[in-house]
């Protein structure tokens, strides 16, 4: 199911393998890193010269040879984090699925939860000046609509309230016809 | 419900808007569309524009290429000199197609020291791009484009091939879009700022 | 000779709705009612001509017209008649026809009333409409005009003119290129009208409200008068964007049906805002309250449909969906902001008029939450907002592109969505007026209890992961509360009438249609999330090259591949299909037959092989990228589980709308 755990344990293995047998097996290359083990990396990075396509469906060849890069930096033993900056460093911060945490890129994060709580705050004012006017004994003339829908104080309360609540609706589509 | 008042009586206090928050909403309008017409502009005239000054940019050059037995190159440091600043990829065909042309170009400037060629290699494959250049045995300096930095100095939307031949004082004379189909034709673009 | 015809006819109705423009305007300020009068039939005949004219370029289009260079670039001989039809809105400059056309039929249609009761707003409801019609227009004139032709100048050159250059030569190619592959879909052929219908019914609300704001109107006229038009609006724009989700899911190969784009955004954002007016709106019925948020709102459910038609017109973003460059971004430009600035303005000027009284004693009143709900669209509203502007602003600043993909989206809309999946649960039990902690918390614990089952059985299914099971349990909370809403409904009526407990029901739908055709609505909505979370959280893939007769395993299937063909088809294209069966625990389940097709114009289309069940799909690409034979075949799969019920959702979205918004009577709406 975690197919990330399961290459963070495979890169970890390729490591572990890579650090204990370097000067043995020279010639021998490691086991070639299967598509999924690329597929797992590439889909996380962005095609770099085609807009909004992730690596691992991009068709044109230069996407071929980059997942083929995956590859060989995979069996090289390199990490997914380092592969990351490797492609950051020689294509610039679009191939990452979100902008890196520096400079400018603050904004990318603060701004929509400040303007959400900014909302959330407004509204919480509101609310309490709305409950304040709503007690106001001070009835404006222009109270437009007592509510068509009248307050419903039992509802939930059992059956008969609920009859009462349906009287009210048919009692209003009455009135409307 | 039906009654229609015509803008309500007033009940409560009619104001309006606070001017400060007049204010804010009209510069977060004007700096949207600011913003759109900005883009516009860049995507309407994606290229740098031809007579204008490029702006300083660093290459690092491949191992094994070496400009000045440095491994970096610096546009200002080339002040004084045309430069022609090739874009390329081991991906692309029509690069092939040029490649050789590049290099005897080169090669036939090369002794005056009058004309750089530098060789950006756009968003490649290392050992791919180093087998491009055993190929075509490609010899004056080339580096990737380290963050794609450089082509979006020169184009917002670069393709590959591209070329661009600056001047002695530093300002973009030439742009080659696509690629070059022989030697005379690079060097009638290049001959001309040398004053021949 | 057609093609001139056709053009005619647009600057003709380009002129007419400048006229009905201009003598409404004057109608409004000489209060010359024979004017307005003028205005309106002006508009009446805007729809006729451009049927006209769209009639035209797709008889061109269908005749094989290949001397006219859209006929060229969107049609082939080998195409079949729906396809050469629909080819109409392939390419930008039909498209933009299409967007005429249909924005002319709304107009149209709106004029048709005579509108005695509200002859004020008429002028300018008229005014609206036509300058925007105008605007379109003037695009296909002046900027993508389908009619242009292939000429061959003195000096050789093949250019396309409306009017020939001295001394060319007309040119007519005897095949065109064909339509992009991509676009011959089903889920496409549709796709583009729904959305396009969405988009452009949105301005009918726009024009009332603005209607409203210049004339001083400031009581509800406009939202009862607009109300259809906005639900229809909504309805087209949903289904636009479900059948979108579909084509991408069928055609793009690549297991998905939300890529987080750009300009599948630009598309989502009228319709966070469109949802939001839909709720707001109703507190202003029953109580009169929120007008200045709901005009807010309704202009800004315009401002970004315009918004999102720039974007993917003009440019300045470039995504899979993006026209290819076109010189219509400065004359859009100038649009956006004449609209803007006047909406700005006009509501600034108003602002104090629109205000209402607001009166709301409690926090868990129904009003109260659908603020609630409000803030949530709006939240969602910003992460996507943000999403698509920074980039540019990335750009513009730092020279350098970023990207913005599914990561952040997801991240910051999840909890946000999950809130408004607990309101849906909630609200519908709250009441007008009063509702307390404590009313609510009484009727919200019967169908919470079978809601906390769900949980429990997840933990012994083996389900470990927390936004499941909270996402689950909202689905269930959801379904289980509309259900009694329903119930507590017609068994009450029941009761009173002493019907059959079935007829109760019929009568209580129908009779408040709009609210229980909404609780549907929600329904549809939870069961899509049933699919969003299946294919969210559990999807799985793995990619494999076969050789005949090897086998690729996942989630518990077996693919088994069988055979490769390769043969070509009768419209040209080359078909390279795979055979594979699909086995699970040793048990034949059937065949899957994913393909790519080549087309002659060189470009390629993958076709999955999908085996599709209530539980999970199976889905097979041939990856065509790579070098494919029969000894050496690259198939990737992926196990989507329970996202058919994200169409099914839709099906019953539909079926929800059908309820809540089939006409009522004019009485209705004079009345109401």
């Amino acid at each position: 199911m975690n197919i990330k755990n399961f290459t963070i344990v495979i890169v970890y293995l390729l490591l572990l393998a890579a650090a204990l047998v370097p000067v043995v097996v020279v010639s021998a290359q490691q086991p070639t890193p299967s598509d999924d083990q690329v597929n797992a990396i590439a889909r996380k990075l962005y095609c770099p010269v085609c807009e909004n396509t992730p690596l691992d469906v991009c068709p044109t060849t230069a996407c071929h040879q980059w997942r083929e890069l995956i590859r060989q930096m995979l069996a090289e033993g390199k990490t997914e984090a380092e592969i990351k900056r490797y492609f950051v460093d020689y294509y610039g911060a679009r191939v990452l699925s979100e902008p890196p945490v520096t400079g400018i890129n603050w904004l990318m994060y603060i701004v929509p939860p400040v303007l959400f709580l900014g909302g959330v705050y407004l509204l919480f004012r509101a609310f309490q000046t709305w409950k304040r006017l709503g007690k106001d004994p001070v009835s404006g003339a222009d109270k437009p609509a007592k509510p068509v829908v009248g307050p419903e104080p039992t509802i939930g309360s059992g059956l008969a309230a609920s009859d009462e609540y349906v009287a009210r609706i048919e009692e209003e589509l009455e009135k409307r016809k | 419900m039906s009654q229609e008042p015509n803008r309500n009586t007033a009940p409560l206090q009619k104001r309006g808007v606070p001017p400060w928050v007049q204010i804010m909403i009209w510069i977060g309008l004007l700096g949207l569309l600011g913003l759109l017409a900005a883009m516009l502009l860049k995507a309407k005239n994606p290229i740098l524009a031809i007579h204008s000054t490029v702006p300083n940019f660093t290459l690092t050059l491949f191992s094994g290429s070496e400009y000045n037995n440095a491994q970096q190159v610096r546009l200002s440091d080339l002040a004084g000199k045309v430069v022609v600043v090739n874009f390329w990829a081991s991906w692309c065909q029509p690069c092939a197609s040029e490649a050789a042309d590049l290099e005897t170009a080169w090669r036939s400037y090369q002794d005056s020291g009058q004309v750089v060629f530098l060789g950006v290699d756009y968003v490649d494959t290392g050992p791919e791009a180093h087998a491009y250049m055993t190929e075509f045995n490609v010899n004056y300096p080339n580096g990737p484009d380290m963050g794609t930095r450089i082509s979006q100095i020169f184009n917002r939307n670069l393709g590959v091939p591209e070329t661009y031949v600056i001047d002695q004082q530093g300002i973009l004379r030439s742009i080659q879009i696509g690629p070059f189909q022989s030697v005379a034709e690079i060097k009638a673009i290049v001959d001309p700022l040398l004053g021949r | 000779m057609l093609a001139q015809f056709g053009f005619g006819v647009f600057v003709l109705t380009f002129l007419l709705s400048l006229f009905s423009m201009v003598t409404a305007v004057l109608g409004y300020f000489n209060k010359s009612d024979r004017w307005v009068e003028t205005a309106r039939r002006a508009m009446l005949l805007t729809f006729p001509l451009i049927t006209l004219a769209a009639l035209t370029l797709i008889f061109l289009l269908v005749s094989g017209h290949y001397e006219l260079e859209y006929v060229y670039s969107v049609t082939s001989n080998a195409m079949p008649l729906y396809l050469k039809i629909t080819a109409l809105w392939g390419g930008q400059a039909g498209s933009l026809v299409l967007w005429s056309w249909l924005m002319a039929a709304f107009a149209s249609a709106v004029t048709l009333r005579k509108w005695e009761r509200d002859r004020e707003l008429l002028p300018w409801v008229i005014v609206v409409t036509s300058v925007t019609l105008a605007f379109f227009l003037s695009l296909s004139i002046f900027y993508e005009n389908p009619f242009v032709r292939w000429w061959q100048t003195t000096g050789g050159e093949f250019v396309q003119r409306m009017f020939a250059p001295a001394g060319a030569i007309a040119i007519t190619p005897t095949d065109g290129q064909g339509l992009n592959p991509l676009l011959r879909h089903p889920g496409m052929i549709l796709h583009p009208p729904m959305l396009y219908l969405g988009f452009v019914a949105f301005v009918i609300p726009f024009a009332f409200a603005i209607a409203a704001l210049v004339t001083g109107r400031s009581d509800d006229r406009w939202i009862r008068l607009t109300r259809q038009w906005t639900l229809v609006a909504w309805l087209f724009l949903s289904l636009g964007l479900v059948l979108g989700m579909r084509w991408a899911y069928d055609v793009l190969g690549w297991g998905g049906y939300w890529a987080w784009d750009p300009v599948e955004i630009a598309a989502l954002m009228p319709w966070l805002t469109g949802t939001a007016f839909l709720h707001s709106v109703m507190i202003q019925e029953k109580r009169g309250m929120f007008k200045q948020w709901n005009m807010l709102l309704i202009i800004l459910t315009y401002s970004l449909v315009i918004f999102g038609t720039f974007l993917t017109r003009s440019g300045v973003l470039s995504s899979v969906h993006a026209f290819s460059q076109s010189a219509i971004g400065p004359m859009f430009f100038a649009f956006i902001g004449i609209t803007f600035v006047t909406s700005v303005a006009l509501l600034l000027y108003r602002w104090k008029d629109l205000r209402s009284d607001v009166e709301m004693s409690s926090m868990f009143s129904r009003e109260a939450l659908f603020l609630l709900n409000n803030l949530l669209f709006m939240g969602v509203l910003i992460v996507c907002f943000w999403g698509v502007i920074f980039p540019l602003i990335s750009e513009l600043v730092t020279g350098q592109k970023v990207t913005v993909g599914p990561p952040f989206y997801q991240r910051a809309n999840a909890p946000l969505f999950g809130a408004l999946m607990a309101l849906m649960g909630v609200a519908p039990l709250s009441a007008w007026g009063k509702s307390t902690f404590k009313t609510l918390g009484r009727a919200l614990w019967k169908p919470s209890i079978p809601s906390a089952i769900v949980p429990l059985v997840l933990v012994i299914l083996g389900v470990r992961n927390w936004i499941a099971m909270v996402g689950f349990t909202l689905v269930a909370l959801v379904i289980f509360v509309t259900l009694f809403e329903f119930w507590r409904g017609a068994r009450s009526r029941q009761k009173k009438t002493s019907e059959v407990f079935l007829v109760s029901l019929w009568q209580l739908a129908r009779r408040n249609r709009r609210r229980y055709g909404g609780y549907l609505i929600h329904i549809s909505m939870v069961v899509m999330a049933i699919g969003i979370l299946g294919i969210e959280l559990y999807q799985t893939t793995t990619q494999k090259t076969l050789a005949v007769g090897e086998d690729i395993q996942i989630a518990g299937y077996t693919l088994h591949y069988d055979s490769l063909a390769q043969f070509p088809y009768t419209d040209g294209r080359i078909v390279t299909r795979a055979v594979l069966s699909v086995f699970q625990g040793g048990k034949f389940l059937g065949e899957l037959y994913p393909r790519y097709d080549y087309y002659p114009s060189g470009q390629p289309m993958t076709i999955a092989g999908v085996r599709s069940t209530l539980a999970d799909d199976l889905y097979v690409v041939l990856v065509n990228w790579e070098n494919v034979s029969a000894a050496q075949t690259p198939f990737k799969v992926y196990h989507n589980p329970l996202v058919n019920w994200l169409w099914i959702g839709s099906l019953i979205f539909i079926f929800g709308f059908l309820v809540a918004a089939w006409p009522v009577s004019e009485a209705d709406i004079q009345e109401r």
